[in-house]
């Protein structure tokens, strides 16, 4: 059951494979709920609370001297902008939780400026999820989630929550911020789960 | 869930935008702010969607939308320029629960917008008609023909009930001396201060929302309370 537009043609993007609903940009749009925040590295702490309280800490340098490794991923906005082999560097999360004891299946990631997203344990490792600092060979800029973003690239780009200074992990799911605003709380691209309900 | 509303008129704002007016069985509603998703579908099954802001504020049998055009844009070219009255147009909303001012909401309110960022203000302007929250509009455009709701503009800075106020970046009508972007001596003159307790709503390019944004907090604004959409 589909209403034709009179007088639509579209047009063909022959060879690329988007998920559903999304079309190619080779801009990269900011999206953010506020302002931008400025968080200088010197400042910058990200911190893993476990569902026992227990609390694992990196500064800067700390995340620095961990093994970085070199990303690129095709990554998709719910506003249904994506944009193809883009290229990052960061830590591993399998890096970052190696050590952290923990049963839980929840993660609530926390940013400066308070912007949280919600995304099950499991989705975060296994090579799926980053600590990212570098886009394209550069400095990941402030707007961009700069210092240090979450890069969770198999989700809806919001997921991958700018300018994280934490996660916390709980045994039960929460939502976060655009969860809590009418937007699905798990967010894959291939099924298009947009809002909440898809 | 998709629905199919009927246009009821296009309304041509600028050289490169237009206003739909959408006859919608069943709305249910929307807040001031909020998005609709416009999906369009070719003759051969080809579909492209897009989410626009609302421009107007709830009422029981129509929605507006403003569009601007995209140079090479997929769907806004077909928005502007080939839709028209009577046509179908598939829809789904509404959608966002951040951008958007609710009646009673406590404060008063800042309204910002930078080009087409003007749209989503315009919904929060009419809801907060007769109500007794201040508004204050500050519009950031290149030159006067730019200007999108020239005429709603007008009335409402003719009125007691806006506070509006018009920059020009580029050329300026006659007896307006000032050419140039925000800056702080702007933002100091024209919106609340920091103590006044209002809610700041940034709309505009990605440029503008950043370079307002930095402004307002560096001038002391809490951040908390100002809100930001940007256009790509």
């Amino acid at each position: 059951m589909s209403t034709v537009s009179p007088g639509f043609t579209g047009r063909r993007r022959d060879g690329t494979e988007l998920p559903p609903g999304q079309y190619l940009t080779h801009e990269f749009p900011v999206l953010s709920a506020g302002p931008t925040p400025h968080i200088r590295t010197e400042h910058w702490e990200f911190t893993v609370t476990t569902e026992t309280g227990e609390q694992y800490k990196w500064d800067w340098a700390a995340l620095m001297a961990l093994p970085a490794e070199e990303i690129t991923k095709d990554i998709h906005c719910v506003t249904r902008w994506s944009k193809l082999q883009t290229t990052w560097k960061g830590v591993s999360l399998d890096t970052l939780l190696a050590d952290v004891e923990t049963g839980a299946d929840f993660v609530m990631a926390h940013s400066y400026g308070g912007y949280t997203t919600n995304v099950p344990l499991e989705d975060l490792l296994d090579g799926q999820s980053w600590i990212a600092y570098e886009f394209d060979g550069e400095p990941l800029d402030p707007e961009h989630g700069g210092p240090a973003r979450l890069l969770v690239p198999h989700l809806y780009f919001w997921k991958s929550a700018k300018w994280v200074r934490g996660l916390v992990l709980s045994d039960t799911e929460d939502l976060g911020f655009w969860e809590t605003a009418g937007y699905h709380e798990y967010g894959d691209p291939w099924k298009e789960q947009r809002y909440a309900g898809d | 869930m998709w629905q199919v509303a009927t246009v009821a008129d296009v309304r041509r704002e600028t050289a490169t935008a237009s206003t739909i007016v959408l006859e919608v069985p069943d709305w249910p509603g929307h807040l001031a702010g909020q998005h609709l998703d416009v999906r369009l579908t070719a003759p051969d099954g080809y579909r492209a969607s897009r989410s626009y802001s609302i421009a107007s504020a709830w009422s029981a049998d129509t929605i507006e939308l403003t569009v601007e055009k995209v140079p090479d844009g997929e769907v806004s070219p077909y928005l502007v320029d080939v839709l028209k009255a009577g046509d179908p147009l598939e829809i789904r909303g509404p959608v966002g629960g951040w951008f958007v001012w609710k009646p009673g909401q406590e404060g008063p309110v800042q309204l910002i917008g930078g080009g087409s960022g003007v749209v989503p203000l315009r919904s929060m302007l009419q809801a907060a008609s007769g109500t007794s929250t201040p508004m204050r509009l500050l519009y950031s455009v290149r030159r006067p023909e730019s200007v999108i709701y020239v005429h709603d503009l007008k009335e409402l800075a003719a009125s007691d009930d806006v506070d509006v106020h018009l920059v020009y970046t580029r050329e300026a009508p006659a007896g307006e001396p000032r050419v140039g972007r925000i800056d702080a001596e702007l933002l100091e003159q024209y919106v609340y201060k920091p103590t006044d307790g209002a809610t700041t709503y940034v709309c505009g390019p990605t440029a503008f929302v950043e370079a307002v944004a930095d402004l307002l907090v560096a001038a002391g604004h809490d951040p908390a309370r100002i809100r930001t959409e940007r256009f790509g």
